[in-house]
């Protein structure tokens, strides 16, 4: 699997989205992605790429598209 | 002020003079904001006789009685904006504050809480050690403000254990196993002052038992309602939790569900002080005039995050004190006072008994 297909899967999953659903989509746009819904998005991130986001990235992952930037901080490119 | 610069401010960085300009402004454009969008908040001011427009005073401000929010829904943005709704823990039977959050509010009073965490937490997230049950966030739509709390703090933990099980009973074998091979890191335990005394600290004491968590941080709130009923002070509770958890940083923070996110954090001082997103104004309670450095009143909390509801302004039924104005010896700028107790039942209702609706 890329680490988009990876990326892709971890909201899919997490938020029960169809693939068509993911672009432009933002935390606390949909009723699944609440702030619980971001910690557990968050802690499978981190599981899933070998990462430790820190808080002020943790607050800034704010979309989808948002997200691939702040993976990219940490040398996971999506 | 844009909500970027509001959130970049330091928490602690404005003086009197700094702070009551800012306030003057925002506390302003927060009434005509919750007065366009609530028709409750606007047909109770003008029961009340507040003019339209200006900028008041800090202590001039309109405030609403936090008993009203049990009382009646207020809201100042369409129902299908509201991304969640909040509820004061409130004891069994008695009635709820509803607060109505939507993903703007939300925003903020997270950034918020994490720019006042910060300062006292750092930015690298530690291992989480919640003194509470996962019970507390079964209901995602309506949200506990014990649910709010871990929540809220969740954003400065990393891996986490909740100590207590589904029956509230500390689940001791966990709690060993997370700390396994964690022997002197710094870990952030967090939970309700109630919650860790009854479940925590007296259950280990009454097993025997004790942690060595040096060198962690451990934050609490809720209040001491509960612990002063059983006769157990400040000092004793932080004496037994070191004594039980051996973590020397013990912290409590004011907070309440009407004012999310802007929480009044206990300095290593052991004073509570005001960031730049809310201040108090103690009040005396015969008149709600002002009270002195030392004297004690009624506390009103004020606070710049609230966009979806009216409550930028709340009079609350705790009794608290001032200590001090930008001088305590921690360096924190801003107000910084005591929680002495709750306002005898009934006395705190004035406003809301002669609204109408």
């Amino acid at each position: 699997m890329t680490n988009l297909e990876k990326y892709d899967k971890l909201f899919l999953e997490a938020f029960r989205l169809q693939p068509e659903e993911l672009p432009g989509l933002k935390y606390r746009g949909i009723q699944a992605w609440d702030s619980v819904g971001h910690m557990d998005l968050m802690s499978a991130m981190e599981e899933t790429f070998g990462i430790s986001i820190s808080t002020p990235d943790l607050l800034d992952f704010s979309s989808y598209e948002k997200g691939k930037e702040i993976l990219a901080k940490y040398g996971v490119e999506v | 002020m844009d909500q970027e610069a509001l959130l970049g401010l330091g928490p602690y960085s404005l003086n009197r003079e700094e702070k009551t300009a800012l306030y003057r402004r925002e506390l302003a454009g927060l009434t005509r904001r919750h007065r366009a969008g609530c028709r409750e908040y606007r047909r109770l001011l003008e029961a009340l006789g507040v003019p339209e427009g200006g900028e008041l005073a800090p202590e001039d401000a309109p405030m609403l009685p936090v008993g009203l929010f049990k009382e009646m829904d207020l809201c100042s943005v369409p129902r299908e904006a509201v991304f969640k709704t909040l509820t004061s823990s409130g004891t069994t039977g008695a009635q709820v504050s509803r607060i109505f959050l939507d993903a703007e509010t939300s925003a903020m009073q997270q950034r918020a809480l994490y720019r006042i965490g910060e300062s006292f937490i750092g930015d690298r997230r530690l291992p989480f050690l919640v003194l509470d049950s996962k019970r507390a966030l079964r209901d995602r739509a309506m949200f506990s403000a014990r649910g709010a709390g871990i929540l809220g703090f969740s954003i400065f933990g990393g891996r986490t254990c909740y100590a207590l099980d589904e029956d509230m009973a500390l689940d001791l074998d966990g709690v060993r196993r997370f700390l396994d091979g964690r022997q002197g890191e710094k870990l952030l335990l967090f939970g309700f002052t109630y919650m860790i005394w009854k479940h925590v600290v007296r259950a280990l004491e009454e097993r025997g038992e004790r942690l060595d968590l040096s060198g962690s941080i451990l934050i609490h709130g809720g209040g001491w309602k509960k612990l002063a009923g059983q006769a157990v002070s400040q000092d004793e509770f932080k004496d037994r939790v070191r004594r039980a958890l051996g973590v020397e940083t013990v912290l409590d923070y004011y907070g309440m569900a009407e004012q999310t996110g802007g929480i009044y954090m206990e300095c290593p001082c052991g004073h509570l002080h005001a960031s730049v997103w809310s201040d108090v104004i103690i009040r005396r309670s015969e008149d709600y005039g002002v009270c002195a450095v030392g004297e004690p009143g009624v506390i009103e909390s004020l606070s710049l995050l609230p966009r979806s509801y009216p409550g930028h302004a709340v009079l609350t039924e705790d009794l608290g004190v001032l200590l001090g104005e930008d001088d305590c010896p921690c360096g924190r700028l801003g107000k910084y006072f005591a929680v002495t107790g709750r306002v005898p039942r009934a006395e705190v209702r004035g406003c809301s008994d002669t609204y109408e609706g």
